[in-house]
């Protein structure tokens, strides 16, 4: 599915400041029985930010007005757990297009890669001073600029690179997706399968 | 430089290597279930392309089906609104589909390995994380998501990076009551869960191969929980023999030759690994776990270490200790359950019925806990009759379901209230994984069968004596 064109983007940022944060909190499995990609932003941790009844949990961080954004700023190993690319959708449905971590789970990173979400991990120090300065300013802004793999803390100047494969880049500064990429090289695929035994 | 197995078997499925990017990936075998594939076909039927290859992808319903009266309509009409997406997309494109009630359903890494479809030297991905399972006959076997699903029924590729190569060495004679899922979250409660990110892992040594395929794919299907993109255990005897004269495997002239390319499926001696561990087999305990992750998990006779001792992120630590309502320090051996569940791709197959009967006969089932069995396929259920073992569970107390995920993931009625404590076999202890507030204890077979009829967390030692030899 395509998706808009990501180059610098700027903007406040959401703290969750928790390790090992799994797929069953980002979307727990009961949500997942759409036959469409809609919606998902609403049940994006459901169950951390909502109380059986349905009423939102004060102390939630997504339930705090003071804090907006679009950049999702998590602790390490971020995403671990299922497969579910809703898991990624609720996350861009929700309305972030980026998110912040010292540490991916591997499948989590490529769903996101592959819908629009752009995962940007950086040093443990970093990410403390991240969270930091959205502590002493729920309203302060970052840049991430995908071109020059760099994420800056604009009211201190700090900033740090980060990695992104130099193919995934493209596609995401251009809004492309793998299939378009793949779609292109039908003959040279299907001469490849000829020499599969089984 | 030598090749690793995963060298071997990766590079000869690269179709194109891009300049700074990832590989282009052939895949040999596609399995996909209701849930996470409705939007892919939805993908392609909006950019107006066919499946590729339609007979190298199966089809099976699992993850929200029913585990009682699976003759009877589905009563949510999400869940029943998935399993009919998939049997339409199936039918559109030309893919079997083993649907509800069809006598080869089950749960996609139970079914594949029973039909032959899962070989030595392919390249599987499916829609779900535990498709690492699939890497216990030397296969390259992992999760991918929903865009990914969508690629690979357009073009029976994905693009992706290699991963690094980490070997385990696990020596030495595991000691009674040791199951391959005790190994498993041996390896895990070592590693952390994400101590393997970024890694493919080859398991080597002879509590390996001495293992079953049946403990080698419940020992693959935990790859995922150590952060691994997969894992895998190279072909041997015990993968011919298992792999032969099933439905979906070569015959004939076409066997033989594949038979001589599996031989050369071994790591070379002097390939190297990014990283390598080792560890003592007979060192290993009956395990458990005691948090909200399946690292966090401990010989049954530990104790729960503190915040201090453990190497996380104190907060997080003890957030997953209020959420299981547990102590630093605490014993789990003496804690009175509520639920026992034993099923999913990790231990839902008719060996670990057979341990779970060995334990269970001659004792009554506690009468305050719930138990769910739930075999991984109908071709288990079947195995479960044929060998008597059901007998030996109903006078036991328990009964038996109809196969499907159930609740090791809960999206269906299978769910554990709020507050319940449940032994489970299957493979995540999330938060609320099996069903909103539940607490889950990740355990083999025997433990779980040991502390169904105890009605507390119990060492399966203890009940062994005279059971198995
Ligand atoms: S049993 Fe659990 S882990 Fe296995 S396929 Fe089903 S939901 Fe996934």
């Amino acid at each position: 599915m395509a998706y808009d064109k990501f180059e610098i983007l700027t903007s406040s940022a959401v703290p969750l400041p928790i390790e090992n944060v799994d797929t069953d909190q980002i979307i727990p499995a009961r949500f997942l029985k759409a036959t469409k990609r809609e919606g998902f932003g609403d049940n994006l941790f459901r169950d951390w930010r909502y109380n059986n009844d349905g009423s939102p949990k004060e102390d939630f961080i997504l339930n705090n007005p003071i804090y907006s954004g679009k950049i999702l700023v998590g602790g390490k190993n971020f995403g671990s757990g299922s497969s579910r690319e809703h898991a990624a959708w609720a996350v861009y449905d929700y309305g972030f297009r980026c998110v912040i971590s010292s540490f991916f789970a591997d499948i989590f990173k490529n769903n996101c890669l592959n819908i629009g979400v752009l995962p940007v991990q950086v040093s443990a120090e970093f990410l403390d001073k991240v969270f930091k300065a959205i502590e002493a300013d729920p309203n302060a802004q970052f840049e991430v600029n995908l071109q020059e793999q760099k994420v800056t803390i604009l009211a201190t100047g700090e900033s740090e690179g980060f990695d992104i494969n130099s193919y995934k880049k493209g596609n995401m500064l251009n809004g492309f997706d793998d299939i378009d990429y793949l779609q292109n090289m039908k003959g040279e695929i299907e001469q490849f399968a000829e020499t599969r035994p089984f | 430089m030598g090749k690793t197995l995963f060298d071997k078997v990766w590079d000869s499925h690269v179709v194109r290597k891009i300049e700074g990017g990832p590989d282009v990936f052939f895949i040999d075998r596609h399995m996909v279930h209701e849930v996470t594939s409705p939007v892919a076909f939805l993908g392609i039927k909006n950019r107006g392309v066919e499946v590729l290859y339609p007979k190298k992808t199966f089809a099976t319903a699992d993850h929200n089906t029913p585990t009682i009266n699976q003759h009877l309509p589905v009563q949510d009409p999400l869940s029943a609104g998935q399993l009919k997406a998939l049997e339409e997309n199936a039918k559109e494109y030309g893919i079997s589909h083993w649907g509800l009630g069809h006598e080869k359903n089950g749960i996609v890494h139970v079914v594949g390995p029973e039909y032959g479809i899962t070989l030595p030297g392919a390249t599987i991905v499916c829609g779900d994380s535990h498709t690492s399972t699939h890497g216990a006959f030397g296969a390259i076997a992992f999760g991918i998501g929903t865009s990914e699903v969508e690629m690979v029924l357009a073009t029976q590729c994905i693009m992706q990076p290699k991963p690094k190569k980490m070997k385990i060495n696990i020596n030495g004679q595991l000691q009674k009551g040791v199951t391959p899922k005790d190994v498993a979250l041996f390896i895990i409660s070592q590693l952390t869960t994400s101590g393997a990110t970024g890694y493919f892992v080859e398991y080597a040594g002879d509590v390996f191969e001495n293992m079953t395929m049946e403990g080698r794919m419940t020992v693959c299907n935990l790859s995922i929980e150590m952060g691994a993109r997969g894992g895998m255990i190279a072909p041997d005897q015990t993968t011919f023999d298992y792999i032969e004269g099933r439905e979906f495997t070569p015959k004939g002239a076409d066997w033989d030759k594949a038979m001589e390319y599996w031989k050369t499926l071994k790591t070379d001696d002097d390939a190297v690994f990014d990283k390598e561990f080792n560890y003592d087999g007979s060192q290993i305990e009956p395990m458990i776990t005691y948090g909200t992750n399946p690292g966090m998990g401990m010989g049954i006779s530990g104790s729960i270490p503190t915040a201090e001792q453990q190497d996380g992120n104190p907060a997080t630590f003890k957030k997953s200790l209020t959420y299981m309502d547990f102590n630093e320090g605490d014993s789990m051996i003496g804690k009175k359950i509520d639920y026992v569940f034993i099923g999913s791709c990790t231990n839902g197959r008719i060996e670990d019925f057979r341990a779970f009967a060995s334990l269970v006969k001659g004792h009554k089932k506690a009468d305050h806990v719930t138990a769910w069995l739930v075999p991984g396929s109908h071709k288990v259920e079947a195995a479960i009759k044929e060998e008597g073992l059901l007998d030996i569970l109903n006078e036991a107390g328990f009964e038996l379901r109809e196969p499907g995920c159930s609740a090791c993931l809960a999206m269906n009625d299978d769910k554990v209230p709020a507050g319940k404590l449940a032994v489970s076999t299957s493979n995540r202890n999330f938060e609320g994984r099996q069903g909103p507030g539940s607490r889950t204890l990740l355990a083999s077979p025997l433990v779980a069968a040991a502390s169904a009829v105890t009605g507390v967390v119990t060492d399966p030692r203890e009940l062994l004596e005279g059971v198995m030899a």
